[in-house]
């Protein structure tokens, strides 16, 4: 979230809670309630590191601060900008899990599997009502198709780990 | 209550040039009525096989197959036909469209067996392929049409009379998503209509409209998941996840 703030602050010195109603924008109904703690707490560890500078506006009662990016945050965007995010995805929680229950006897594998199946299928389904509901932007839709192919990537990689253990339950 | 379709000890043996082929091995489905139920399950695990035997377009080496309780899997290939024509909807794989009928002639079919007039079939027909984005050449020949086309005629067809069930394999597999999309619409419609659906599929995003779930391996039932309602969604954000 972070970069997320120095990008969008990067056209222009805003408040805090402005930069919320511009990530609205984008995700609509897909944000979560930010509650002003969060925003403001990245914004000041933001601060902190010399990434923006913070100045209270004179003759507000609310004592709100206006941030604007510092030469750090200017290059620090930059390299974000610059640096592709990781592509690969070898990090499973499930994975972990499969793995360690198996080798330690705690649980049937295919148990497992067949749970984080449902699991999986479930979140197909809330994917899919949630691009059935109206009033996205098209950068939420997209996201939400994203997280559809991945979902099926998950559940076909299930199918993968089910079938190699039926040929070499070890 | 009654289950709409039953299969209890379902199994199945092909026995092609003397090699047998245990498709089935003893399946027990209970499927009420207004029920949305997805089969799944790798290539060869007996998916089309239970399809068609609840359709009674294959008959069961042993175990039964029910329709409202009753038994259906001795009727004669003459009453099985008038029941597929009255109860039941079906969409192939390779949609089995009449070639020398027009899309929409081949959409009108059932509902012409059923009675209805020359106009109201033809209204009906229209309707329904407008709503799956195939309306716009309704005098083409199944030929004239692409796979994803013929795929959604098919599954006009078989929704034309409103059939009080839906069976359908792989009625998604030829569809890009965009068309997918429209055709899952048009299932979660019948289903909200009350038809009953059984679709076998390979795509998890089709499976994971159904109520349940049915997973189908070496023949027999491997998994049954119920699916819940929609929970809410949201960005991982604010979690501060990658902060």
């Amino acid at each position: 979230m972070r970069e997320l703030f120095l990008a969008l602050l990067a056209g222009r010195r805003n408040y805090g809670y402005e930069l919320r109603q511009a990530l609205d924008r984008e995700f609509g109904e897909l944000l979560p309630a930010l509650n002003a703690g969060q925003i403001y707490s990245t914004l000041s560890r933001l601060e902190r590191d010399g990434l923006v500078v913070g100045e209270s506006v004179a003759g507000d009662s609310r004592r709100k601060r206006v941030y604007e990016l510092t030469e750090a945050g200017r290059a620090a965007l930059a390299r974000w900008i610059e640096t592709p995010v990781p592509g690969t995805r070898l990090k499973d929680e499930f994975f972990m899990k499969l793995v360690v229950v198996a080798s330690a006897r705690l649980a049937e594998p295919t148990t497992l599997i067949e749970r984080q199946r449902r699991e999986y299928l479930q979140s197909l389904r809330d994917l899919d009502a949630l691009l059935a509901a109206n009033g996205k932007g098209v950068a939420a839709e997209l996201l939400v198709e994203g997280a559809v192919l991945h979902t099926k990537a998950d559940l076909e990689w299930l199918d993968l780990i089910e079938q190699r253990l039926q040929e070499d339950p070890r | 209550m009654t289950p709409v379709l039953e299969a209890r000890g379902l199994a199945k043996t092909y026995d092609p040039g003397g090699a047998q082929v245990l498709a089935l091995r003893g399946v027990d489905l209970k499927i009420g009525r207004g029920e949305f139920v997805a089969i799944m399950g790798p290539s060869g695990c007996g998916k089309s096989t239970l399809l068609n035997l609840l359709a009674g377009l294959d008959r069961p080496t042993a175990g039964e197959v029910r329709l409202d309780g009753e038994r259906i899997d001795g009727l004669s290939e003459a009453d099985l036909a008038r029941l597929r024509r009255r109860r039941i909807g079906f969409v192939f794989q390779f949609f089995n469209l009449v070639p020398a009928l027009s899309a929409v002639e081949n959409v009108e079919l059932p509902l012409l067996l059923a009675g209805r007039r020359r106009r109201d079939a033809r209204r009906i027909a229209s309707e329904l392929m407008g709503e799956l984005g195939v309306g716009g050449r309704p005098a083409a020949a199944p030929a004239e049409l692409s796979g994803g086309q013929q795929q959604r005629v098919a599954l006009a067809r078989a929704l034309a009379n409103t059939p009080d069930i839906v069976l359908g394999d792989e009625p998604t597999g030829n569809l890009d998503s965009a068309a997918a999309r429209e055709v899952l619409g048009l299932l979660r419609a019948a289903r909200d209509r009350g038809q009953t659906l059984l679709i076998v599929t390979h795509d998890a995003r089709v499976a994971a409209a159904a109520d349940r779930v049915i997973a189908l391996r070496d023949g027999l039932v491997s998994d049954k998941a119920e699916l819940q309602a929609p929970r809410p969604v949201a960005l991982p954000f604010g979690s501060d996840r990658g902060a």
